[in-house]
């Protein structure tokens, strides 16, 4: 019952209509603006945070660089305490295990906690094909889940809805699924968080199964992490029988006090409090406290492939605050749904292509979607330089492209220059061309720069590619070589 | 090959160039600021929770004229005398949505964020008990204060069951406006004893 980023359009063309869309602008300007300005303000109240974010990134660089042996300490630590744990190579393995697990204990629904790496698993349709329905309980998700929608950011995934359109969905659908909302619903943001509240109660109170992610996984305790706000994620972490954490690898730290650093800065850069009202940890089972039957499935699905990239790899320390997106001019002005996947913005921009490769359109299209201004790394609480990333992967993007028998026109473009600057009489043939176009453009052309110079319209063809969103300023009439020759190379005074 | 086995691999293979030493600067400790309860009072209270400092001697009756007339659960080793709670052994969720409160102790206060910190003792009780019920009265003594997010790892046990509370449940889903009381305890009230 929700939609699915399978199919969408490579990020320009949707971006363009998310452009187009005033409402979604003004939306998604308000929401980011404001977590911004929270964000800013509790995180200049802690004086060394520079420092707190180098041991960030150092936390999460160490667990990574040791991968292996972390993962299984984290395994024999989890079954020590009494969980039984799952290693899932790809999405469909880990649906799979979740749905099986469900199924034993004869459960036709599942209650969630908010998690990105079931989103990214398409865990709710998979169980949907399996007759098992999966409740979503963060709020934002039941927006996007019952609005039959897709989610557009990491934390807040319903950030381009505003009240009155969440006031429609929850008048139109909370019957159809449960408890309906009251016939006299205002928009009140308080009034839609109580409708949720008494929507919701009736499944936490009879689930039998619930369904989680991991914030962090320490490896020496075995304990797992999850950070939220609403009380939700407690209700499904204590009281169904049987527990599912689906964690991808690299949420491993390696000790309990490598939690320090990373519950410090986690609500500041994600929802710009000192804390987030509600953090649970647990370590396997606790006889007569919670879930009885515990289980966790260790993830890879793509993270190993991007753990194999020397440049890449440090986008596995994501702790999926959203600070990146937040401050983002693209991610401001198009909102999520443009990055086609549950992990839009900057560090989606990234992430995709590295656990997915660049093979096809749409991920090959996300490099770029960034002006390379740099506040994303600027913001991130583990250091990750996500422009470095941007570039090294529009690299990939290029190389991806090396064999194609038909070249690409900006492939095409670079042999030619390189053809042209290779010789010095080709160089000049090109230079006389360029001096004519820009001696006509500077006739006929009724575009003009700030200071006068004329500039190309937009072009034609492949040109358009360049000049649908920049001013093209037209070429000087001449070379600096051919105001060499004419001018003695500037003895005879005239400088022009 | 097993899953496994055949990750396991995948990540040995992919970590094939780098050294695992790397070392790690410690993470910050904050400035001493002096008042501890002082600044733990006014972050709790920031998040719109209600603080109530009292005696020990006065811990009872304190703790009634909070709960007022509500209907309470308490966790069986609570230490104190709360007139008409129900004792939690073993309700179930649905008898537990019946009940108003909950009074439970803490196990360390966090001055810095405003945390109170639950390990489920039995002072505190299971974790349904602090979660169903809409009023949290959370009695919490000075002494269990500390500075911050660190000391309060270090203090803690990770194999015991663990709840991180920072005011009332709360969601800022709807236009980022943070509105207090979704699913967890819309009241919080911290009786703090010293």
């Amino acid at each position: 019952m929700s939609g699915t980023f399978v199919g969408m359009p490579a990020f320009p063309t949707a971006a363009r209509e998310a452009l187009a869309d005033t409402q979604l602008r003004r939306n998604l300007a308000h929401a980011t603006h404001t977590i911004r300005d929270k964000r800013a303000r509790v995180v200049a109240e802690v004086e060394d945070w520079e420092d707190l974010r180098l041991a960030g990134a150092g936390v999460k660089e160490a667990a990574l660089r040791d991968l292996a042996t972390h993962l299984e300490t984290l395994e024999a630590s989890l079954v020590r305490a009494g969980a039984t744990v799952h290693w899932a190579r790809d999405a469909e393995e880990a649906c799979a295990i979740v749905a099986d697990v469900a199924r034993r204990h004869g459960a036709d629904e599942v209650v969630k906690v908010k998690s990105m790496a079931t989103q990214e698993i398409g865990l709710n349709e998979a169980l949907e094909a399996e007759g098992i329905a999966a409740w979503e309980t963060d709020l934002a998700e039941l927006i996007v889940q019952l609005g039959d929608d897709l989610p557009s950011h990491i934390l807040v995934p319903a950030i381009h809805r505003n009240r009155a359109e969440i006031r429609e969905i929850f008048r139109r659908r909370m019957a159809d699924v449960g408890r309906a909302a009251p016939d006299d619903l205002s928009d009140e943001p308080g009034v839609l968080a109580g409708a949720a509240r008494e929507h919701l109660r009736e499944k936490f109170l009879r689930a039998k199964v619930a369904v989680s992610g991991a914030n962090f996984a320490v490896a020496d305790t075995g304990t797992l992490v999850v950070v939220e706000s609403e009380g939700n994620g407690r209700m499904c972490l204590t009281l169904p029988e049987v527990l599912v954490s689906v964690v991808g690898i690299e949420k491993v730290v390696a000790t309990w006090s490598d939690l320090d650093p990373m519950l410090r800065l986690l609500p500041r850069s994600s929802t710009g409090e000192r804390m987030n009202p509600y953090t649970s940890t647990w370590t396997g089972v606790t006889p007569g406290d919670g879930p009885q039957e515990v289980h966790v499935v260790l993830l890879d699905n793509g993270r190993t492939r991007a753990l194999a990239d020397e440049v890449g790899r440090q986008a596995l320390r994501c702790i999926r605050c959203s600070a990146c997106l937040n401050v983002c001019p693209v991610y401001e002005r198009v909102g999520g749904h443009a990055y086609g996947s549950v992990y839009p913005g900057p560090i989606g921009a990234i992430l995709n292509p590295l656990l997915r490769g660049v093979s096809d359109e749409q991920t090959a299209s996300l490099p770029y979607a960034s002006s390379l201004c740099g506040a994303c790394f600027e913001v991130c609480p583990v250091r990750i330089d996500i422009p470095s990333v941007l570039v090294d992967q529009r690299a990939a993007v290029v190389d991806s492209h090396r064999g194609d028998r038909v070249p690409k026109a900006e492939a095409a473009a670079m042999k030619a220059a390189a053809w042209t600057f290779a010789d010095a009489r080709r160089l000049r043939w090109a230079e006389r061309a360029s001096g004519l176009a820009g001696r006509v453009l500077g006739r006929f052309s009724r575009t003009t720069l700030p200071g006068g110079r004329a500039a190309a319209g937009r072009l034609p063809g492949p040109g358009a590619g360049w000049t649908g969103a920049r001013d093209l300023p037209a070429p000087p009439a001449e070379s600096f070589r051919e105001w060499w020759d004419r001018t003695d190379g500037g003895q005879d005074g005239d400088r022009r | 090959m097993s899953a496994r086995d055949e990750i396991l691999g995948r990540v040995r293979a992919a970590l094939a160039d780098v050294s695992p030493a790397v070392s790690v600067p410690a993470a910050p400790r904050v400035p001493d600021r002096g008042d501890l309860v002082g600044l733990f009072v006014e972050r709790v209270e920031d998040y719109r929770a209600v603080v109530t400092r009292c005696a020990e001697a006065d811990l009872a009756s304190v703790v009634a004229d909070v709960l007022g007339t509500a209907r309470a659960v308490v966790p069986p080793g609570l230490g104190l005398t709360v007139a008409d709670a129900v004792v939690d052994e073993g309700l179930s969720a649905a008898d537990l949505d019946a009940i108003d409160a909950v009074v439970t102790r803490a196990a360390v206060g966090i001055a810095e964020t405003g945390t109170i910190v639950l390990d489920h003792q039995p002072d505190q009780g299971r974790r349904a008990i602090s979660l169903v019920p809409d009023l949290h009265v959370c009695i919490v003594d000075e002494s269990q204060v500390v500075a911050d997010v660190p000391d309060a790892i270090a203090l803690l046990d990770p194999a015991r069951p663990l709840t991180w509370i920072s005011g009332p449940s709360a969601t800022s889903d709807i236009e980022l406006d943070r509105v207090e009381g979704v699913h967890g305890p819309r009241t919080l009230h911290v009786v703090l004893v010293g």
